[in-house]
């Protein structure tokens, strides 16, 4: 069986999974939309979490809370499920697509085979959609992918049942009730104090003084660590915010977008210019990027590039401290 | 970032070919999608985290070889893993999976547990046992 679902790239697999089983459900809402709604925007650094032997440092919010938050904010109910047994696990699944019903799956991305190699790491929070099983393959759609695709039964369930941190134990999830018309306004204005507050939260780690104390760190990490360990934290610090498809300034773009969009529902000519704002910050995270695999191309030592790096984080956190504050008075 | 400077750069890492999404501004400052063929800086930084891999199993190999360490430290950096993923996976304690790293204990171990190692492998126990067995 095969549901008649309409698979759009995204830029990010969570805000593209709901994208698009929104859209299935008669509600065209866009990538951004979801991700600003859902407050999806955020900086964190967890140096007591170790993801590939090096801190993990994460841009956005976790796993599951931009669709809760989304949901929550527009008056969408969600289903989700989780299983101890991979056979029920199935079976719901199979159950859900008989009806009709597309669902969205929290998946390990080790064991994706279309994957490319390099993108194949133990991480357990990508999401996809299954709309279908055809010859006993479940049909796929990936939103990071350009076209759809398949895998077997058994590919599904070792993705579903992938182990290690944020293990999904099949997690399944689809929206089951909606509002008659999606009330937008509301809900961007949460969305945006929602972000706001994280980026300004008084926490160490959290959000702009997160991105204050890892400039930090930068600045000792050669000394501290050899230079070794510092250019493979440094590369961690560009692979997490390349996450996969957000062009150099991480998820700000998305961000801008999502702003650009808000300022013509709420009409609101302020937020359109601090879009633009969002745009040049998301610039100097790519710039930011960019030194950042000079050095540990080079794999040089020498402390001046680690400071000069260090010195563009701050002045990346400066500039959003400002913008956050404005932002946060502006709607 | 403009839509025209959405990076195009090319790589010859296996994710070549592979286009993602991004977003970027027009020429009327409106945002808008571009699909980007891959990124020098993100490039060399996956290439960088292969290559660490690669180092690390490199060294595990030769732990095995100098009798060092079990073949399973040397099949979990293959497969990516460190410790508390490889014993999420077996389902057993780190401290247990840990200690069969030492070689002498690990020619000790039951089938049973070895089985369930090779399964986590996708190998079989005479490939676990030794590194080097051709399939």
């Amino acid at each position: 069986m095969k549901i008649n679902f309409t698979h759009n790239q995204s830029a990010h697999c969570e805000n593209g999974v709901v994208s698009n089983l929104m859209r299935f459900n008669g509600f065209e809402i866009s990538e951004p939309m979801v991700f600003g709604i859902g407050s999806g925007l955020l900086f964190c650094y967890l140096p007591f979490i170790k993801v590939n032997h090096a801190p993990a440092f994460t841009y956005r919010s976790m796993p599951g809370f931009i669709f809760n938050r989304f949901a929550k904010r527009v008056g969408v109910k969600i289903k989700r499920e989780k299983f101890s047994n991979p056979k029920q696990a199935k079976a719901r699944l199979d159950e859900n697509l008989k009806n009709n019903n597309p669902v969205g799956l929290q998946v390990g991305v080790y064991n994706l085979t279309y994957f490319p190699d390099e993108y194949r790491f133990h991480f357990n929070a990508h999401n996809l959609v299954v709309y279908g099983k055809e010859n006993g393959n479940y049909l796929i759609s990936d939103p990071v992918m350009e076209t759809v695709t398949t895998l077997t039964e058994n590919e599904l369930e070792k993705v579903r049942f992938a182990k290690g941190a944020l293990a999904p134990k099949g997690h399944m999830y689809y929206p089951i009730d909606f509002p008659k018309e999606l009330q937008l306004e509301k809900a961007i204005v949460k969305g945006i104090k929602n972000t706001c507050k994280d980026m300004l939260a008084p926490v160490p780690i959290v959000g702009v003084k997160g991105i204050k104390l890892v400039a930090k760190q930068i600045r000792k990490w050669p000394k501290k660590k050899g230079v070794k360990v510092a250019n493979h934290y440094l590369g961690q610090i560009v692979r997490m915010q390349e996450e996969i498809g957000t062009g150099g300034g991480g998820f700000r773009y998305i961000f801008a977008a999502f702003l650009q969009e808000a300022s013509t529902v709420l009409k609101n000519e302020q937020l359109a210019s601090m879009s633009k704002e969002m745009t040049e910050i998301g610039d100097l995270w790519r710039d930011f990027a960019l030194d950042a695999s000079r050095i540990y191309k080079k794999r040089s030592s020498k402390s001046d590039g680690y400071n000069d790096i260090a010195t563009q984080l701050e002045t990346i956190a400066n500039r959003e401290e400002v913008f956050f504050k404005k932002l946060k008075k502006a709607v | 970032m403009k839509k025209s400077d959405v990076p195009q750069d090319k790589s010859n890492l296996k994710s070549s070919g592979f286009k993602e999404l991004c977003y970027a501004v027009n020429e009327k400052g409106e945002y808008t999608t571009e699909k980007s063929s891959g990124w020098e800086p993100k490039t060399i930084a996956l290439d960088n985290a292969m290559e660490d891999i690669n180092e690390r199993i490199a060294i595990a190999k030769g732990k095995v070889e100098s009798n060092e360490t079990s073949p399973i430290e040397y099949y979990m950096e293959l497969a990516k893993m460190d410790l508390p993923i490889l014993a999420s996976y077996v389902g057993m304690w780190q401290w247990r999976v840990k200690r069969h790293f030492n070689p002498k204990r690990f020619t000790k171990l039951s089938d049973k547990v070895l089985q369930k190692y090779a399964d986590v492998f996708e190998i079989n126990i005479v490939q676990l046992k030794d590194i080097n067995h051709e399939n």
